[in-house]
């Protein structure tokens, strides 16, 4: 990475194939506030950083600014370009993310600003709730930001992004991780334990596809397990080996963007995609081949 | 600056209910989530012979962080006539799910079991919030609603088609 905002030099981030894309909350703390540096707060409770927030840290929405109003897809290059530009956000600045939910929508909205190749991002490790068991400050004040020239990027879909033809066509090619719960694996049940349901019409996983919760990748406190801990995981235990492409889905991306960080970054898999259709699409689509119950399933006949 | 192009319909609501309604819709869009976070915190305590007793509360699943509600009736053999009581219990890091509750304690509780039967299900589309707040997270408004009225009806006696 280029810039001039230090990495952590936390000892656990070095042990990861990228530590330079986490930092902890005393580095932010110490941080915070420098030029070149924008902290980006990113929740499920779209009212959370209006209760206290990071002091200067800048709210982005998933839900209403990531994605377009009318498609079913993620803002365009302009859209993200004005966006960055309300929030203060330069293309050569380093973006620091944290949020609710032990990062998942942080984590989702910097796979977001990966698809538009905005270089330098990092999460906090442990979010928002790591950040108040330590008592650190919040206030309510928000920033006011001068707009920024941010450039105009066409989105990459190719790189970081899979789409259901390459789902499909990954089955019995490439390793799939689901990382939804069990229970949604198995086919139990088509959304969240205790989560609204989001109209998938049949349940069960993608053909082939292992079963990794993405909550095995956090500890308690919503930080990331070490890199040995999460070696043992996925690269053991689920089988992803020395696979050089893997794609992750679950419900509508947001738990798998929290893994493809871990894959991508932590473990250093060069080649990961998160498939967000995830199972709001595949579930729903006439023909499409489903395994239910605990096993991974076979590769079905075409 | 009034930030309503057009204000949405509340004439078939309570008074308590067409005011939210009406604020929102007055409201400048960016200070809107200021008012929904006032609502939520505005929210009361759940009185003590509930929170020792949380299993008497039913879970709203179609919320996207846990909240629980329960109705009370006084004198259902009053029918529609009955005043109903509301109590939620919500964690303070859910304050969306608790601005919900907020405007449905303060736009509902004290109401009678008719007015209460009577709010339509699209009220949360009214709150101007569809663009803040996102499609997906009103559903979880539209649970408590249904949940309200359902408690209602069967305290009162009253079959429903569902």
């Amino acid at each position: 990475m280029s810039t001039a905002i230090p990495a952590d030099s936390t000892a656990k981030f070095a042990e990861y194939a990228d530590g330079s894309r986490l930092v902890s909350t005393e580095w932010v703390a110490e941080h915070a506030g420098e030029p070149g540096l924008v902290i980006v707060e990113s929740d499920e409770d779209v009212l959370l950083y209006e209760t206290g927030h990071i002091p200067g840290a800048v709210k982005v929405d998933w839900h209403t600014e990531l994605n377009d109003r009318v498609t079913r897809d993620y803002v365009d290059g302009e859209g993200f370009a004005a966006l960055m530009s309300a929030k203060g956000i330069s293309r050569e600045d380093t973006i620091v993310f944290y949020g609710d939910k032990s990062n998942w929508w942080a984590a989702y909205a910097l796979w977001v600003f990966s698809l538009f190749g905005h270089e330098d991002v990092r999460l906090m490790d442990g979010g928002r709730a790591k950040w108040q068991a330590e008592d650190r400050e919040l206030t309510t004040d928000k920033p006011r930001p001068e707009p920024t020239e941010y450039p105009v990027i066409e989105r990459d879909d190719t790189s970081l992004r899979a789409f259901l033809p390459e789902v499909r066509d990954s089955i019995g090619t490439r390793p799939l991780i689901d990382v939804r719960s069990p229970e949604e694996y198995t086919g139990e049940r088509t959304h969240m334990p205790a989560y609204p349901e989001e109209g998938a019409l049949r349940g069960g996983h993608i053909p082939t596809a292992a079963s990794v919760p993405w909550a095995k990748a956090a500890n308690e406190d919503g930080t990331f397990k070490s890199a040995a801990e999460l070696k043992a995981i996925y690269t053991d235990e689920a089988g992803l080996g020395t696979a050089d492409e893997v794609i992750a889905y679950c419900r509508i991306g947001e738990r798998s963007s929290h893994t493809w960080f871990v894959l991508q970054h932590l473990l250093g898999y060069t080649n990961v995609r998160n498939y967000d259709g995830s199972w709001t699409e595949w579930g729903n689509v006439v023909g499409v081949p489903i395994v239910t119950g605990a096993e991974a399933g076979e590769v079905p006949n075409r | 600056m009034s930030a309503a192009t057009d204000t949405p319909e509340s004439s078939d609501l309570p008074e308590s209910l067409a005011e939210i309604v009406t604020d929102f819709a007055e409201t400048d869009s960016s200070d809107r989530l200021q008012l929904l976070l006032e609502l939520a915190s505005e929210l009361p305590e759940l009185p003590p012979r509930y929170s020792e007793h949380p299993e008497l509360l039913e879970p709203v699943p179609e919320c996207q962080s846990p909240i629980f509600l329960v109705t009370e009736v006084e004198n259902p053999e009053q029918g529609g006539a009955a005043i109903v009581k509301l109590h939620f219990s919500a964690p303070p890091e859910a304050p969306t799910t608790r601005g919900f509750a907020g405007i449905l304690h303060e736009g509902l509780n004290g109401q009678t079991a008719e007015v209460v039967l009577s709010i339509p299900s699209d009220l949360p589309l009214r709150l101007s919030m569809t663009d803040l707040v996102s499609p997906l997270r009103l559903r979880g408004m539209s649970g408590m609603l249904s949940r309200i009225q359902r408690q209602t009806s069967e305290r009162i006696g009253k079959i429903t088609a569902q």
